[in-house]
């Protein structure tokens, strides 16, 4: 079975929720839908406090090369346009909205029919994906018609579609590809007319044989798509790992997939796609995993963007006495929500929420320089010189060491002994190094 | 819920590993070396390590009690797995003030004048071994004979070990096939049925605890094969060429402490390299030079020596010898 060569962990899977099938989560009172999902430009809000909006009306829209639409997920009033604090722990600017009813616009195709016919062309799926806000939904939020659009000069051969999900706990890509499987494929064909290839191919770790094994046999009806089984290993999941592992190229340092003729995207963007170029349907609502080993229900639900993690939360069987953290997206790249007010949006993949006796970080040792840290780095970094050297402030040696290559997966201070913070460390370095780097070309 | 949620940076989950499971599973690695060392040499064995372990450990305490003053750490089972090493490399008939003062030089000098675990550039057991090797040379080179559970302490019969032996007999002229009859075949070599430190004799114990460790995953086979791969490769060449003068390499990985050292001593985390391809050339940087010693050198063996002298050169490999980073030289196929 195939996995990519260097480094790695097997942090325990957990994934409580593999068996849940996705329930719709009810539509909430009110949502506060940020204008900032994605990498890159914010949109611009495009209504006002009082106006009447419908589910998957456009209220802000794209704004610069590297942006997307942001959609209204409800139905209602636009109460007010102020801050709220997201999933980042920064205030940002976000749309608040009072529901009423749940009407939509009238272009979106709401019947369950699967259409297979692809008739957009290749330009007009790409303009579709930001008319309809798509971003990649494995957590890293990249405007996905940025990523189709290839520019001249490169070219693509292959599509790969992520559907490893290493992280321990999330089950929402593993769920759609169950039990969406077939629309999934047909997003995974849209997106190949996209990028102009014949060939896709799907990575899934063999902790999903259910999904690898359904989907092996509705490939048989698609052209060009195949299903990889790859063994469990964190982080198959990064981009750069994911390739190595099923095509054997090496995205070279500081460069993107397209530098080696691929372009790697989700299980869950594919599916966006399909609903957004067959159906018509923007990007309003997402499968997010809600769990934790405290809760009574924990389970995958489809959740309309800007619903507080508080509803789903309750949805779930309510929030556990013994709650010590709530962690957005994985344990291992998460990022921990200081209020339950949290709105979702379209990076969330998964809620899970840790008891107390989990959310504390043990006391930190010296370094025995035991070197595990080394083998578990899939990039090959060395993290305690990394650490060292940025505790130290010896940035200049900390860039030379390539620094700036770390992908945060954290699996060096997951498998460190003595309970080192190499990663807050290396993070404290690597941004140090980028502003020195911006300044150096300031400079000149 | 009234308390506040912890707001950490990710990972937000942590492996089972901790240093002083690690610092317990080489303990556990060390004990079938332990028990076939107190069959051979019975009280002795059990009389070195215990001083050697509870001076180790009351030296580490002392000094963090009243001269760094900071949270004692003995428990983390570092000053545990030295004292064993350190007992591990002294003959069993040695008297426990020699071992205390060994123990001194280990724990107050090698390891906590740098700074204590982790700092230390050079292997503190070592340190300790050469420091009571030099100053009490005649206590350090009489080594009592297996006698199987013998009572008998500082007056154990003695005798010397093979490797002793050849390096007199060589200087005396006789040649390797007269020699060879006075030594042990290598069967009883294997078991450990020959004169030598308290840990280093049985081979098969060792390599019982090598495969522990390997499965626990608490070392990498890189020093342990390349330090003992070196060994018989370079020993092969002179046993070719000269087979009268030079021993066979399966004498030489038997004879002494090499699989001791290669296993235990090398492989200590903190002085030795960080990374493989630098483990390697520090691995035959060991093999090469205790095989120089032994051949060309004053003393009978040198696997102590020769760790210490690739210990002083970790430093420099971690700084020059680095990984290939991923995506560094792209070759795409």
């Amino acid at each position: 079975m195939k996995t990519f060569p260097i480094g790695g962990v097997h942090p325990p899977e957990n994934k409580l929720t593999a068996g849940c099938v996705i329930q719709q989560l009810p539509v909430p009172q009110s949502v506060a839908i940020p204008i900032l999902q994605h990498i890159g430009t914010p949109a611009t809000v495009i209504v006002n406090k009082g106006d009447t909006v419908k589910t998957g009306q456009v209220i802000a829209a794209s704004k610069g090369i590297v942006s997307t639409n942001i959609h209204s997920s409800v139905s209602g009033k636009v109460n007010k346009i102020d801050t709220i604090i997201d999933t980042t722990g920064y205030k940002q600017t976000a749309v608040f909205i009072d529901v009423q009813g749940d009407e939509w616009v009238d272009t979106i195709d709401r019947s369950d029919e699967i259409l297979t016919d692809i008739k957009l062309s290749s330009e007009e799926i790409i303009k579709r994906c930001l008319e309809s806000g798509i971003v990649g939904l494995g957590g890293a939020t990249f405007p996905s018609h940025v990523k189709l659009t290839v520019p001249s000069g490169k070219k693509c051969d292959v599509l790969i579609i992520n559907g490893a999900e290493c992280e321990p706990y999330l089950t929402s890509d593993h769920r759609i590809m169950l039990e969406r499987g077939e629309q999934f494929l047909i997003g995974v064909t849209i997106l190949m007319k996209a990028l102009k290839v014949t060939r896709s191919m799907i990575g899934i770790e063999s902790n999903k044989t259910d999904a690898i094994e359904h989907l092996t046999n509705l490939a048989t009806a698609f052209q060009g798509i195949t299903v990889h089984p790859l063994k469990v290993k964190y982080p198959q999941g990064a981009e750069k790992q994911l390739i190595k592992a099923l095509i054997n190229r090496e995205v070279p340092s500081g460069r993107l997939p397209l530098d080696v003729n691929t372009v790697v995207h989700n299980v869950g963007t594919a599916f966006a796609v399909y609903e957004a170029v067959q159906k018509n349907k923007p990007l309003f609502e997402r499968v997010v995993t809600i769990t934790g080993k405290s809760l009574s229900k924990p389970g995958n639900y489809f959740v309309r963007i800007g619903t507080p993690v508080s509803k789903l939360i309750e949805a779930a069987g309510g929030l556990p006495e013994d709650t010590g953290k709530i962690v957005s997206g994985g344990p291992m790249m998460g990022k921990s929500l200081n209020n339950t007010e949290v709105p979702i949006v379209k990076g969330t993949s998964g809620i899970i929420l840790f008891p107390e006796s989990e959310s504390e970080r043990m006391q930190s040792e010296s370094c025995i320089r035991c070197a595990k840290c080394i083998s578990a780095c899939a990039l090959n970094l060395e993290p305690y010189l990394l650490m060292t050297l940025s505790e130290k402030g010896l940035f200049e040696r900390a860039e030379k060491e390539r620094i700036t290559d770390c992908m945060e997966c954290g699996s060096c201070s997951y498998i460190c002994p003595a309970q080192r913070p190499l990663l807050d460390y290396i993070r404290l370095g690597k941004s140090t190094v980028i502003k020195m780097a911006r300044e150096r070309v300031v400079k000149k | 819920m009234s308390n506040l949620l912890n707001v950490s940076l990710s990972p937000h989950t942590h492996g089972k590993e901790t240093t002083r499971k690690l610092m317990f599973g080489v303990v556990i690695a060390l004990l079938p070396a332990l028990f076939t060392s107190i069959y051979y040499f019975g009280i002795g064995a059990i009389i070195v390590t215990a001083t050697s372990i509870i001076s180790c450990v009351l030296f580490e305490y002392l000094i963090q009690r009243f001269i760094f003053k900071k949270p004692i750490s003995i428990t983390d089972g570092s000053a545990l797995v030295t004292g064993l090493l350190l007992a591990f490399n002294v003959p069993s008939n040695i008297p426990v003030f020699i071992i205390v003062i060994g123990s001194f030089i280990s724990i107050a000098v090698a390891k906590m004048t740098f700074g204590g675990l982790g700092n230390n550039p050079f292997n503190p057991a070592l340190v300790g071994r050469v420091f009571m090797l030099i100053s009490f040379p005649r206590q350090m080179t009489t080594w009592p004979i297996p006698a199987g559970l013998s009572t008998k302490y500082i007056d154990a019969v003695t005798g010397a070990t093979p490797l002793a032996i050849i390096k007199e007999g060589l200087k005396n002229g006789e040649s390797i096939s007269q020699l060879m009859t006075q030594i042990p075949t290598p069967v009883q070599m294997f078991l450990g049925k020959m004169g030598g430190s308290l840990g280093e004799v049985a081979a098969i114990a060792l390599l019982i605890g090598f495969v522990y460790l390997l499965v626990k995953k608490i070392i990498t086979w890189h020093i342990p094969v390349s330090v003992i791969g070196s060994m018989a490769i370079f020993t092969t060449i002179l046993w070719l060429i000269n087979p009268e003068k030079n021993a066979d390499p399966m004498f030489h990985i038997l004879a002494g402490g090499v699989l001791l050292g290669a296993i235990f001593m090398a492989t200590d985390y903190v002085t030795s390299p960080m990374n493989p391809k630098a483990m390697i050339i520090y691995g035959c940087g060991i093999g090469i030079l205790t095989v120089i010693i032994r051949v060309w050198g004053a003393y009978p063996e040198g696997v102590s020596f020769a760790i210490l002298l690739m210990n002083a050169f970790v430093p420099l490999m971690n700084a020059y010898i680095k990984p290939k980073r991923f995506g560094e030289e792209v070759k795409n196929g």
